[in-house]
């Protein structure tokens, strides 16, 4: 395992077409970190998360997880796209959570959570399975193997994604906006899962518009507005004595 | 539920006066006369020659145009939905020759009728006489007769197979179309590769929307089947065309064959409902049925409800 910088972005543009979504993105998150996100809609907050899991190629500039460029590879100098099989690769040591959770809805409880591990990881059925059980209680949802997604709550649908995406034993893990689409009294369960997390030393990078959750937990807190980031710092400097005036417009509305 | 404080108890049911359906009573009788009319004639006609039809339906030869009408069926829907299945992932394939390819192939086997295709099919022999295994243009290894390989019921299997194969991918097409990119998505980020993820999590899921049109084409598969006829291949209308020759009886025995045909469209309409039924929950496909047989049958279960089966408007639980 090299250095202590997890993700570390440097001027990092992302266009669709001719828009262009990010403008020359810096941030740094350092190992063990949790770092929060918020801006308003169409900022590029999920675009940014999205490129450092491989899941878009940036235009310009450098993004790092781990000490590994995203989607290339440099040697002597020279950037060589990745392949696809090593992009999974990469992908595969980052984890996921969607704001519409992205259950396969086919799939029971348990078939969600080992079916990575099994065809990606090659672990064996019985060792998936032991794993998955053991996420399952670690996510407050002991005995529901069986059940298939939409017989969960939203709240449990969320928390079997977040277990999913520890089933493969992730580095990092990213939320994009993990409570935004829970109705209110179910957001607490998942965010004290969460904060678990967080504690227990996982590198997190979380979309999110949950105040009380930045302020509490994360050690950074970032707010992006139009593709830039306008202003980061601790979660309880930005919130309480923002510097900004698009930042203070933002905190108004949200809080 | 009754217990909740500040319910209160059902009021009677509505009872109102339906709305009277004059139309249905016009065309009933309408109809009612035109079938009268055709069975007056099934009767008096002695053109129809029944009992040819009685004596015929049931010998070997029909049985066996039976059994190839079937197997060129199966076989052929078993080339197309695999061909099919492939073409479609060729199809979204982000390698632009790979989907090109496809692409060409669909617009070319769609764009041309079933029949010249499989006369096309038939007469390859005279396009390439012989088939040989080698390097292409090199050395050859073994070389054998086309028309040793490729027999008539091949061709005709060939034809319809991969005709159908053009159709089928657009059926597949739109099933993993439908299926939310958030799945793709998710499984991207679990580090699953394409093949994995179409596999595994797309292909499942497009099933729903599959299925049914596959139900339609396998029907429609089982009466296009007569169309190799034309390069005799001794199906069930070559088979009906023998006896014709022979008895000198068209009608009747076209008739009949179209009544076996009818036979097997209705069993494969059957095992299609249910299919549906079994994966279109919850969907349009899910729409009920408003044939009068299925009425009828709907209002029969209505009024004998299974005794595991809560009685209740059966349209409802149709549509789950
Ligand atoms: N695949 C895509 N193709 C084209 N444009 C896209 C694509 N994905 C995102 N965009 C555009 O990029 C911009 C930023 O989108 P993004 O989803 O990153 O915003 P966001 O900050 O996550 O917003 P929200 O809070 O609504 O989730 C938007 O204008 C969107 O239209
Ligand atoms: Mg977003």
């Amino acid at each position: 395992m090299s250095g202590e910088v997890m993700v570390r972005a440097e001027g990092v543009h992302k266009r669709f077409g001719l828009n262009e979504v990010l403008k020359g993105i810096n941030l740094e998150v350092q190992r063990g970190e949790v770092m929060c996100v918020i801006g308003p809609s169409g900022s590029g907050k999920s675009t940014l998360l999205r490129c450092i899991n491989h899941l878009e190629q940036i235009h310009a500039g450098r993004l790092e997880v781990d000490g590994e460029l995203v989607g290339y590879e440099e040697r002597n100098g020279k950037l060589y796209e990745l392949r696809e099989r090593e992009v999974a690769r990469r992908r595969s040591a980052i984890g996921m959570v969607f704001q519409h959770f992205n259950l396969f809805p086919h799939m029971t409880v348990l078939g969600n959570i080992t079916e990575a591990p099994c065809r990606v990881r090659g672990l064996s059925r019985d060792q998936a399975v032991d794993k998955a059980r053991q996420l399952l209680a670690q996510v407050g949802l002991e005995g529901r193997e069986d059940t298939y997604p939409r017989q969960l709550s939203g709240g449990q649908q969320q928390r079997v994604a977040i277990a999913r995406a520890l089933a493969m034993e992730p580095k990092l893990m990213l939320f994009d906006e993990p409570t935004s689409a829970l109705d209110p009294e179910l957001v607490g369960e998942v965010l004290a899962v969460m904060r678990d997390l967080a504690k227990s030393g996982m590198t997190m990078f979380v979309v999110t518009h949950e105040m009380g959750f930045a302020r509490e937990v994360g050690d950074q807190l970032v707010f992006m507005d139009g593709g830039v980031v306008v202003e980061a710092g601790r979660p309880r400097d930005v919130i309480e004595n923002p510097q900004h005036e698009r930042t203070r417009a933002f905190l108004s509305k949200v809080l | 539920m009754t217990d909740v404080e500040g319910a209160t108890p059902a009021p009677p049911a509505i009872k109102a006066v339906p709305v009277r359906h004059p139309g249905r009573w016009v065309a009933a009788g309408v109809i009612a006369v035109l079938v009268a009319m055709m069975v007056n004639s099934f009767f008096t006609n002695s053109a129809y020659q029944w009992s040819l039809i009685r004596h015929y339906a049931f010998t070997a030869p029909i049985f066996h145009g039976i059994e190839v009408t079937i197997e060129l069926t199966a076989a052929a829907m078993a080339i197309g939905v695999v061909g099919g299945t492939l073409l479609a992932v060729m199809r979204l394939s982000p390698n632009p020759v790979v989907s090109t390819a496809s692409w060409f192939y669909i617009w070319a086997f769609r764009g041309t009728p079933v029949l010249v295709q499989i006369l096309l099919w038939f007469n390859l022999s005279s396009l390439f006489p012989h088939l040989s295994l080698g390097v292409p243009f090199g050395p050859t290894f073994v070389t054998v007769k086309f028309n040793s390989v490729v027999s008539a019921l091949t061709a005709g299997i060939l034809a319809l197979g991969l005709n159908e194969a053009a159709y089928m991918a657009e059926i597949v097409r739109a099933g993993i179309l439908s299926v939310d990119s958030g799945q793709s998505e998710a499984a991207s980020a679990l580090g699953m590769g394409r093949g994995l993820i179409m596999r595994r999590i797309v292909l499942p899921q497009a099933m729903r929307v599959i299925i049914p049109p596959t139900g339609n084409e396998t029907i429609s598969m089982l009466k296009t089947s007569s169309l190799v006829s034309a390069i005799a291949v001794a199906e069930l209308l070559q088979e009906t065309q023998s006896i014709i020759y022979r008895t000198y009886a068209p009608i009747p025995m076209l008739i009949m064959a179209s009544l076996w045909y009818l036979a097997m469209t209705s069993v494969l309409t059957v095992g299609q409902y249910y299919l549906e039924r079994h994966f279109g929950r919850g969907t349009v496909f899910g729409q009920p049925d408003n044939t009068l047989p299925r009425r009828l049958w709907r209002s029969i279960r209505y009024i004998r409800p299974r005794p595991d089966e809560p009685a209740q408007p059966s349209t409802l639980s149709e549509h789950q």
